[in-house]
């Protein structure tokens, strides 16, 4: 592996991209949303994730490892690109152009977001439960922020998985690309519809 | 309409590698079906700028005239392009032109394009068909595969791909879409197949194939119509699972 140490971790990035961290957003957003069924709900429901046996292991080694790792190599991908839009302005160099942007705002946002809850919750200074996020999102700043936050998220797993279908070379010609671009729109409607509704629940309660 | 009697251009100059470009403006009489070259020899043959002084011939590359080559590639308003295949009359005026940025200049219009020819030597972008003795003649390739695999063999290396590319800049190593399409060539000829494993690893070398980030202008821009997003596609199936054959497997030949 030595040798080829550059094609070894562009592939292993886009691999964590989408496992384990895209299906960890998705999940986490869908067990997030059973906030809509009410806090009785919510609260079942992300109790039950914090009592999976070897949680903390599972957070380090599915979650933090992944995500730090394709967080700084994303940082060095977005850091050698020369954007060229202007000149060449195809629906691709855009989502190529959108990809590295909302990589970055997902970043902050993400840094952000692990402190205030989950750091939170670890010291001690919080408990995970329906009325944390509630307290954090009545704050329409705080709640556009997320609503940025997520939908950013959303876009680059969807638009990734767009990417990690090519690197791993499985939809290799025009027509399965174009196909590929019709699944990931869908995928990221829905994803970002499950999101920002649960947002909507915890700011306005509705 | 009118008839138009001059056409300008708007160069961006440079003396050498090291030095300054600055732009310069040249007026030359126009004549009907003329492309872009056409203005180039026109001006090295009376070299005085728009403000009547005394200047030097521009340079630029040519050599085929007709699209084949791909020495002739420039900026012209705006996008690379061959200009010997740039007629006058479909182009807004001003014409501007200026040398390709992916490339260090080595004056005025003339580009160094020997990242290309090193990409090539890379993924080894030849079959090797020499022996000591009459190998005889090699296997037969099925027709239909000819057919995609000459779309391919039609790449001048021009440097329009490398150009478009968000990836293949100063601060990236990127080999660039034209050397990756040449790999699958020549992997699928029956011949050259015999030494695929040597090209992919060429490919998985540092600033291979790992740096696509699928903006595809690639296949938007070349004049030649390459499948260059097809090409890499397959060529990231091929080298992922050379990658694995390499790790796991026993056979490091093929
Ligand atoms: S692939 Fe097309 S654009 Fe790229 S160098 Fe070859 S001919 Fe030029
Ligand atoms: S001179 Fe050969 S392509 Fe223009």
């Amino acid at each position: 592996m030595a040798e080829h140490r550059e094609f070894f971790y562009r592939r292993l990035h886009s691999l964590l991209g989408v496992v384990p961290i895209g299906l960890f957003m998705v999940q986490h957003l869908v067990i997030n949303h059973f906030a809509v069924y009410g806090e009785e709900s919510f609260n079942r429901a992300a109790g039950f994730m914090a009592g999976l046996p070897f949680v903390l292991l599972l957070e380090i080694f599915v979650i933090y490892l992944p995500i730090l790792f394709h967080a700084i190599l994303g940082v060095y991908i977005v850091f050698v690109a020369r954007n060229n839009t202007r000149t060449y302005g195809f629906f691709r160099n855009w989502m190529f152009r959108l990809q590295r942007i909302t990589g970055i705002v997902t970043l902050v946002f993400i840094a952000w977001h692990v402190w205030e809850t989950r750091v939170q919750i670890g010291l001690g200074n919080a408990d995970l439960d329906y009325s944390l996020m509630e307290g954090i999102l009545t704050n329409p700043f705080m709640f556009w922020f997320y609503v940025i936050g997520v939908v950013s998220a959303v876009f680059h797993f969807a638009n990734g998985l767009w990417s990690f279908l090519v690197s791993w070379g499985i939809t290799q010609s025009p027509k399965s690309q174009k196909i590929a671009t019709y699944a990931v729109i869908v995928v990221f409607f829905a994803v970002s519809y499950l999101g920002v509704r649960t947002l909507i629940q915890f700011a306005y309660g509705v | 309409m009118a008839e138009q009697s001059t056409v300008t251009f708007i160069i961006t100059r440079q003396g050498g590698p090291d030095s300054t470009p600055y732009e310069e403006t040249f007026e030359i009489p126009y004549r009907k079906n003329m492309n872009v070259i056409s203005g180039l020899m026109e001006i090295r043959q009376n070299p005085v700028n728009a403000k009547g002084e005394k200047s030097t011939p521009v340079m630029w590359d040519m050599n085929c005239l007709e699209e084949v080559c791909g020495a002739c590639s420039m900026v012209i308003n705006g996008t690379a392009r061959q200009s010997c295949a740039a007629l006058v009359d479909q182009l807004e005026q001003p014409i501007r032109l200026e040398p390709m940025s992916t490339f260090p200049v080595i004056r005025d219009l003339i580009v160094d394009r020997d990242r290309m020819f090193d990409a090539l030597k890379q993924v080894k972008a030849w079959i090797p068909i020499d022996g000591t003795h009459d190998l005889g003649p090699g296997p037969r390739m099925p027709e239909k595969k000819r057919q995609w695999a000459y779309e391919l063999s039609k790449c001048m290396t021009c440097g329009v791909c490398l150009e478009a590319c968000p990836n293949v800049n100063d601060k990236s190593n990127f080999i660039g879409p034209a050397a990756i399409s040449q790999a699958r060539l020549f992997n699928a000829h029956p011949t050259g197949e015999m030494n695929q494993s040597d090209r992919l690893n060429g490919l998985m070398e540092d600033g291979g194939i790992d740096g696509c980030g699928n903006s595809q202008n690639c296949v938007q821009v070349c004049p030649k119509g390459i499948p260059l997003t097809t090409s890499i596609a397959a060529m990231n199936r091929a080298t992922n699972i050379q990658a694995f054959k390499n790790f796991f497997g026993s056979d490091n030949a093929h």
